[in-house]
């Protein structure tokens, strides 16, 4: 089956049991699916168990799946609740005084100016620094974490990421900016730490 | 607590939708204004503008192989892997 179905195409397919449609659904959704996956359960074992519970559940329940969002909201919000689940939290969709209780972003000048927008790029190039931010994106508080995945590394829409997380666009917003303030903090520290700055 | 330092705080906040573009013109303006004469916030803007420069270029983990076959298997897709 062609890659460049439309999704309307694509979802009458799995309605119908389609096996390829189900299998091109894999491999178009899996790797986002299992990046979620991973960033929640923090571990590839239970990740994988993850996103095998989201498709054989998305596809048992394709005929309760309504389109009014896209296929990939519904999905991420499966394997979303597959892991809390696993993880033994209350679903996200209780807690509707979640952005109530939105802290405000702290009001704070940062620590670290350095200047190290304007190094060399070969600093930049290095598997050190990217080993570094990968694993300052696994240090994200949870909360910050999956905003920040969803947003910026699956390219989902701020009203995709907040239908997904049942939160408000606005949330979003504030989490996102948290999460890159976070990220050139510890960056700074990084490249300002060996140049002792 | 100097007007510098006030005006830094209240520009943070709105500096990630100034980097997307989203920022209202009036906001814009306001930052633009500042940056001309706020070198800590020129700083804080580079460095921000290239924290998602970079993070924006990592390799990002694919669907293990392995997990992919297993799912077909159970799936009874086993002929399309
Ligand atoms: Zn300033």
């Amino acid at each position: 089956m062609s890659d460049d179905i439309s999704e309307q195409e694509l979802l009458d397919r799995l309605r119908a049991g389609d096996k390829a449609a189900c299998a091109l659904c894999i491999d178009l959704h899996g790797a986002h699916i299992y990046r979620l996956a991973l960033s929640l359960m923090k571990n590839e074992a239970d990740a994988e168990d993850v996103v095998q519970e989201t498709f054989l559940s998305a596809f048992k329940h394709i005929g309760s799946f309504e389109g009014r969002s896209g296929l990939n909201t519904w999905l991420y919000r499966i394997a979303y609740n597959a892991a809390m689940m696993r993880l033994r939290r209350p679903s996200p969709f209780t807690l509707s005084l979640d952005d109530a209780l939105e802290p405000e972003i702290p009001a704070m000048v940062p620590d670290q100016l350095f200047e190290w927008c304007c190094l060399p790029e070969s600093e930049f190039e290095t598997n050190e620094t990217r080993s570094f931010l990968q694993a300052a994106i696994e240090q994200l508080p949870e909360k910050l974490r999956t905003v920040f995945l969803l947003r910026e590394m699956d390219g989902l829409s701020t009203q995709e990421v907040a239908e997904v997380l049942g939160i408000s666009q606005d949330a979003v917003k504030k989490r996102l900016h948290r999460s890159r303030l976070w990220l050139r903090e510890r960056l700074s520290e990084h490249f300002a730490g060996p140049m002792g700055v | 607590m100097s007007t510098e330092t006030h005006d830094c705080r209240h520009l943070l906040a709105d500096l990630s939708l100034y980097l997307d573009g989203e920022a209202s013109a009036t906001v814009c303006a306001e930052i633009e204004q500042h940056l001309q004469d706020c070198e800590n916030c020129r700083v804080m803007v580079d460095t921000l503008r290239k924290t998602v420069y970079l993070y924006r270029h990592l390799e990002r983990p694919s669907l293990p192989e392995h997990l992919r076959q297993q799912l077909f298997k159970k799936l009874d897709l086993s002929e399309l892997i």
